[in-house]
């Protein structure tokens, strides 16, 4: 059992990691005091285990710290010391018991073709768990792209027919925590904002949370002025590549993804991401973008700004070309002609030969 | 009386010759609207962070002008149909400054003297605004404008014209232009022009080494609302050299004149009637 000192800083660091406020964080202490621990299930269906593994690896809270003093982890595949029919009646019992209260919490995507027989927990497929267990609980998470929106699962052809939790629990707010995997603290922050407060941040209309997935990665990427310079990595290793300059042309997918990698480090390592060994962004968090626009494959940007060069204050003027030139004379000519020849047909009725 | 080709170019041209020598009544200064407002841009404070740009371009709902970018960059050379506002550069080697383009607001604006259905106003806080409900597309404005400023819609199929009108739509929120809002070293303040000559020429005495001795828009082209102050000659960061004679009055001058007690008409109306009429008489006589 820990000590209140380093319980009340524990709670300060899962309260500070997704910046609730001193406050909030008395709730946590008052609300895990308590014994009010929320119940949390896991749920894994079409998924690699990834977010599961990313969030094994967090240290402010640990993992550890937030199952056994935070949140009652009822039901967790991979974090399971039961098994088989124990761990499905544990399962069950949850339920039961804190029906309308639990999190349920998805990994993986949702196959939906053939009856979606392509994933099976306890001879149930994941459709009709979600929708039994998902149903019943207070807040529904999906973590990771598999289940925010189908990710690698749902990549073309999409042969299981792999979709997202959302798409299932209809009339239901899920949140989505889309990014492969996502950072793990932008789950805690969530899980432990609803644990002790009761609220969700504030979503997108894809059930972001605004916090993470407010703003691109290329709003506040640490190479961004290089990209405002002009100044890109033109292919993997060469000297722009070495210097650190912009990825964009590599195919950064950063102008399109929102995600806040950027400015929350996974797992407490300073650039341990793509853009900050050195790779473009992928787009892992984005529908549009991840596996289905190819790696480096440069991206339009959503919303340009100004680069870092400036025109000249007498900008060079267009020269006129000799073409232009010429037809201009002829029609100058021309007008010229008609009028000398208008004028001497007034002077011509003037001479008496004229008039003869 | 017959009239020869000598005789016809002389009319024609004794009277342009009057036309143009009539004297030009010396206008007096113009006097700004009681509510005018404009900008006073310093080009010692600017460092050229282009916040404005893209301040500007997201108040006006412009689409970004990526011509020449290859779509990266919000990047108009020059004021555009999809920019109202653009900072450039001057750099002759031993001297730089920074300037922000946009519309100057003038006291005796040239664009609605140039229009002829009033699309182009002086309207509430004399700003230059636009009333597309008016405009036919003739862009008289844009070869009228000393600086160059209304821009045609060229790619688009219903086109208006673009050019600042101080986002009045702004004001009318009791906001200020966006540009002044993010400007984060007032390089560009808003303010009553009253307040902003007053501005300027505090600054100007107050680093009188600093300054060129003299605030561009007071008179220049006949005053505007829009005001520079700069260490650099104007000319250099692209402000004309107009005098204080506005652009407009000149204009009005041309036309005014050709049209003085309807001489200009009369003549060369009159004259195409004798024409007319000496052929009639030619054409009834036997050959």
């Amino acid at each position: 059992m820990v000590s209140r000192r380093e319980f009340v800083r524990l709670c300060t660091m899962a309260g500070a990691a997704v910046g609730l406020s001193a406050t909030a964080v008395s709730q946590i202490v008052e609300a895990a005091a308590k014994g009010l621990k929320p119940s949390l299930v896991w749920l894994h269906f079409q998924e690699c285990t990834g977010c599961t593994e990313s969030l094994l690896r967090t240290s402010h809270p640990g993992i550890a710290d937030v199952i056994l003093d935070l949140v009652s982890l009822d039901y967790h595949e991979t974090l399971f010391a039961a098994a088989g029919h124990q761990a499905e009646a544990a399962l069950q019992d949850t339920i039961r018991k804190n029906a309308g209260k639990y999190i349920c919490v998805v990994e993986g995507a949702i196959p939906t073709k053939d009856g979606g027989i392509y994933c099976q927990v306890g001879g149930r497929t994941a459709v009709d768990i979600l929708n039994d267990v998902g149903s019943k609980a207070g807040a529904v998470i999906a973590i990771g792209s598999c289940a925010s929106w189908g990710g690698i699962p749902s990549a073309e052809p999409n042969p299981t027919g792999a979709t997202g939790v959302p798409m299932i629990l209809k009339g239901k707010p899920v949140v989505t925590l889309p990014g492969c995997p996502p950072n793990p603290y932008n789950f805690l922050g969530v899980a432990l904002q609803y644990a002790t407060l009761g609220t969700l941040p504030k979503l997108d209309e894809l059930g972001r949370p605004a916090f993470a997935y407010g703003r691109t990665i290329h709003e506040h990427c640490p190479r961004r002025a290089h990209f405002d310079a002009g100044r890109f990595a033109e292919k993997f290793g060469d000297e722009g590549h070495r210097e650190g300059y912009c990825l964009y042309k590599l195919g950064c997918k950063g102008p399109m993804t929102h995600a806040n990698c950027s400015t929350l480090a996974f797992g407490e390592v300073v650039d341990c991401w793509p853009i900050g060994i050195g790779h473009p962004c992928v787009g892992c968090t984005e529908q549009a973008v991840a596996f289905r626009i190819p790696m480096h494959t440069t991206v339009p940007i959503d919303r340009p700004t100004p680069p870092d060069t400036y025109p000249p204050v007498h900008a060079a003027q267009g020269s006129i070309s000799p073409v232009a030139t010429a037809v201009a004379g002829i029609i100058g000519g021309a007008v010229i002609g008609a009028g000398y020849v208008a004028s001497r047909r007034i002077d011509d009725k003037d001479t008496p030969e004229a008039r003869e | 009386m017959p009239i020869s080709r000598r005789t016809a170019l002389k009319v024609v041209l004794g009277g342009a010759a009057a036309a143009v020598a009539t004297p030009v009544t010396a206008s007096t200064p113009i006097a700004a609207p009681a509510d005018a407002v404009g900008l006073l841009y310093d080009t010692t404070k600017c460092i050229g962070c282009k916040a404005c740009v893209s301040a500007c371009r997201e108040a006006n709902g412009l689409e970004p002008d990526t011509t020449w970018s290859e779509g990266r960059y919000h990047a108009p050379l020059d004021l555009s149909a999809r920019a109202k506002t653009v900072v450039k550069l001057y750099d002759d080697g031993a001297r730089s400054s920074f300037v922000k383009a946009q519309c100057m607001h003038c006291l005796d604006p040239a664009c609605a003297n140039a229009c002829m259905l009033g699309a182009f106003k002086k309207r509430e806080y004399g700003i230059v605004s636009y009333d597309v409900t008016y405009c036919i597309g003739c862009r008289y404005c844009e070869v009228a404008c000393p600086y160059g400023v209304p821009k045609f819609e060229w790619a688009k199929a219903a086109p208006r014209m673009v050019k600042c009108e101080l986002c009045n739509h702004r004001l009318a929120q009791g906001r200020q232009p966006a540009c002044t809002e993010v400007c984060p070293r007032q390089a560009v303040i808003f303010g009553r022009r009253e307040d902003l000559l007053r501005e300027a020429r505090s600054r100007l005495a107050a680093y009188p080494n600093i300054y060129v001795q003299k605030i561009y828009g007071e008179t220049d082209g006949g005053g505007t609302q829009c005001l520079y102050i700069s260490h650099v000659p104007f000319d250099k960061i692209g402000l004309p050299a107009l005098g204080e004679e506005s652009t407009a009055s000149l204009q009005r001058t041309i036309q005014h004149s050709i049209y003085k007690g309807f001489a200009a008409p009369v003549a060369l109306y009159g004259l195409l009637g004798a024409v007319m009429l000496r052929n009639r008489r030619g054409g009834g006589e036997p050959s």
